[in-house]
C-alpha cells in the first residue's frame, strides 16, 4: 500500500455513473454497471464547482503537463505522477495541407508523448496515479503494445509492481519497448480481444489495478488531455473538424467529451466540431456498422498491419458510431498500402514519424478530402497517436535504401547522379 | 445436454457464489431460461427488457463469441463450456 497525500482542495469527483441506465457507484476499482446493465461506468463530476475554481489563467499557470487540467481529472490527492506527460506540439502542417487541398490543418503530435512515445502515456499516468490512491501496489493491462510500453515505464517510475499482457505477435519495437523495463510479460498466443477477454477474467481474481479494466473509468479520462491542449493551443478555439484512430473508440469519445467540458465551463466558446473516425480495413467493425447504417456493432477477427488499432470488438464502439453520426462527421477505412503511403506522406511533408494507427488516420483524412467529405475552409485536426520507429517492419520494402558509397568523392558524386536519375 | 456455465463474479450472488454450474440446454436462449429455473432473477441481469442478451455481456461457447456463431440460436452440445464475460474493457 501507497499512503496517499489528500488534497487541501475539495473534490469535484462525485462518484461513477453508470452510461447505459444512470446507476450511481462509489469511486472505487469497477468499470462495469453489474448491479444492473453491465454498462460502462464513468466518473461523474461537479461542473459548477470546477468552473468556480478553475480559469484559463489557472490552467495556463500550471504544469507543462497533463495535470495543468487536473481539475477535469479523476485523482482526488496531489500527489500525482507526472512524467512531463502531454502538452506535446499541435503542428500547423501547411505542407500535408497544401497537398491534401486543405486551408488550415493542424497535427497533434503525440507520437513524441513522454515517456514512450505515444497517447497512452495520458491515461496511464491518471490510472496510476488512481491506482495509487486506491492503494494497488500492482499495476497490469491489456495491450496491443503502446500501453504496455506506457504502463511499464510509469509503473517503473512509481515504484509500482507490474505485470502486461500482450499478443504474442507483437512488432519487436513494442515488445523491446516493455520488457526494458523489466516488468513480468505475459505474450499471450491470441489476438488482442482474447488477452482482452483473458484479463476480464485476471482483473477479479488477483487484486490487481488494471488499467483498462477495473480502472478503465479513470484510465479512459486521461484521453480528454488531446481535447483541451488543442483548445488551448488553437489559442482556446475549438477547431471545425477532427480526425482520429478508432481501436476501441475510447480516445475518440474522450476528445469529444474533453471539447464538451471546456463549453461547459466555460472555457471555450461552443461551435459544432465534426468528428470522423479512422480505422483498418482489416479491423473495420466500427467503420462497417457506420457505412451499412447499423446502431450495432458485429465484431471481428483483425487482420492488418495496424496492429495498434487491431480491436475486433471495440467496447467503446457504438459510442462512437453514434459520435460520430451527431457531429456529421464520417467513419472511414483505408488497406494496409494506404497506411504505408499514409506513414510516408506524413514523413515527406511533415517530417513526423508516425506508426501504423498514424498511417491510418492519414490515409482516412486524404479519403475523406478526397471525397469531398471534409470540407477545404474546415479548420481540421488529425491526431497522430504513436510513434513509427516501434512498428518498423511494417515498412520494409517500402523505403529507399541509403546509397552505400566509398569515402571518395568520386563515389559520391557518381551515386548523387544516379540518385538524381532514378 | 449438459453444458458448463461460468458465472462471472457480479452473478455470482445468484449462484450462492458458484463461479460454475451446470445447466441442461440446447441452445443459448434455453440455456437462458434453463438459468432462470435454477437462479431465479439471473435472467432480468443477462438480458433486456425485450429478452435480448444485454449488449454489454459477451457470451463465449468454447472460446468462440457467440456472435460469430449463431448468437442466441448458437446450438449446444454435451460438455460445452460457455462463459459469460463483462464486455467493457480494453481500449
Amino acid at each position: 500500500m501507497v499512503q496517499a497525500t489528500l488534497s487541501t482542495a475539495r473534490s469535484a469527483l462525485k462518484g461513477l455513473r453508470c452510461r447505459e441506465c444512470g446507476e450511481t457507484y462509489d469511486l472505487a476499482a469497477k468499470h462495469v454497471c453489474e448491479d444492473v446493465c453491465f454498462g460502462p461506468l464513468e466518473v461523474d463530476y461537479d461542473y459548477d464547482y470546477i468552473k468556480q475554481v478553475v480559469s484559463r489563467e489557472t490552467i495556463e499557470a500550471g504544469p507543462n503537463s497533463i495535470w495543468r487540467y487536473r481539475a477535469f481529472l479523476p485523482v482526488e490527492t496531489d500527489n500525482v505522477i507526472d512524467v512531463g506527460t502531454g502538452m506535446t506540439p499541435l503542428l500547423q502542417a501547411n505542407r500535408l495541407a497544401k497537398r491534401l487541398g486543405l486551408k488550415k490543418l493542424y497535427i497533434k503530435n503525440d507520437a513524441v508523448n513522454m515517456p514512450t512515445l505515444s497517447f497512452k502515456d495520458r491515461v496511464v499516468s491518471v490510472a496510476l496515479s488512481r491506482a495509487r490512491e486506491l492503494g494497488f501496489s500492482t499495476v497490469s493491462c491489456a495491450s496491443t503494445g503502446n500501453l504496455a510500453n506506457s504502463t511499464a515505464a510509469i509503473a517503473a517510475h512509481a515504484g509500482l509492481d507490474c505485470c502486461v499482457f500482450i499478443p504474442s505477435d507483437l512488432e519487436a519495437g513494442k515488445v523491446l519497448g516493455t520488457v526494458v523495463y523489466n516488468p513480468t510479460v505475459m505474450a499471450v498466443k491470441g489476438n488482442y480481444d482474447q488477452v482482452n477477454r483473458l484479463c476480464s477474467e485476471v482483473a477479479n481474481s488477483h487484486g490487481w489495478g488494471f488499467v483498462n479494466i477495473n480502472l478503465r473509468p479513470y484510465y479512459s479520462e486521461g484521453s480528454k488531455t488531446l481535447g483541451y491542449e488543442v483548445i488551448e493551443q488553437l489559442g482556446w478555439e475549438l477547431p471545425d473538424h477532427v480526425v482520429a484512430p478508432l481501436a476501441s473508440g475510447s480516445l475518440f469519445t474522450k476528445i469529444h467529451k474533453g471539447f464538451n467540458e471546456f463549453v461547459k465551463t466555460g472555457l471555450v466558446e461552443e461551435k459544432p466540431v465534426r468528428f470522423s473516425g479512422a480505422q483498418a480495413e482489416g479491423c473495420s467493425p466500427i467503420s462497417q456498422a457506420f457505412k451499412e447504417g447499423r446502431d450495432f456493432i458485429t465484431p471481428v477477427k483483425p487482420n492488418t498491419i495496424a496492429k495498434s488499432i487491431a480491436i475486433g470488438n471495440p467496447a467503446d464502439g457504438i459510442y462512437a458510431l453514434e459520435q460520430a453520426r451527431k457531429t456529421n462527421g464520417n467513419i472511414e477505412d483505408v488497406t494496409d498500402a494506404e497506411i504505408i503511403e499514409g506513414i510516408k506522406l506524413l514523413a515527406e511533408t511533415e517530417g513526423i514519424f508516425t506508426e501504423t494507427a498514424g498511417g491510418t488516420t492519414i490515409a482516412v483524412l486524404k479519403k475523406l478530402v478526397e471525397a469531398g467529405k471534409i470540407g477545404r475552409d474546415e479548420t481540421t485536426v488529425a491526431f497522430i497517436t504513436g510513434n513509427g520507429l516501434k512498428t518498423q517492419e511494417s515498412m520494409a520494402g517500402a523505403t529507399s535504401a541509403p546509397l552505400l558509397i566509398e569515402p571518395k568523392l568520386a563515389s559520391f558524386e557518381q551515386a548523387l547522379e544516379q540518385s538524381h536519375s532514378l | 445436454m449438459t453444458v458448463k456455465v461460468l458465472i462471472p463474479t457480479p452473478l455470482q450472488k445468484f449462484t450462492s457464489g458458484e463461479a460454475s454450474v451446470e445447466c441442461d440446454a440446447e441452445n443459448i436462449n434455453a440455456l437462458v431460461e434453463a438459468l432462470e429455473a435454477n437462479f431465479s432473477g439471473i435472467k432480468a441481469r443477462l438480458c433486456d427488457e425485450n429478452g435480448k442478451l444485454r449488449r454489454f455481456l459477451n457470451f463465449y461457447v468454447n472460446e468462440e463469441d457467440i456472435r460469430f456463431l449463431e448468437n442466441q440460436d448458437t446450438e449446444l452440445s454435451d460438455g460445452d463450456e460457455i462463459s459469460i464475460v463483462p464486455a467493457v474493457a480494453g481500449g
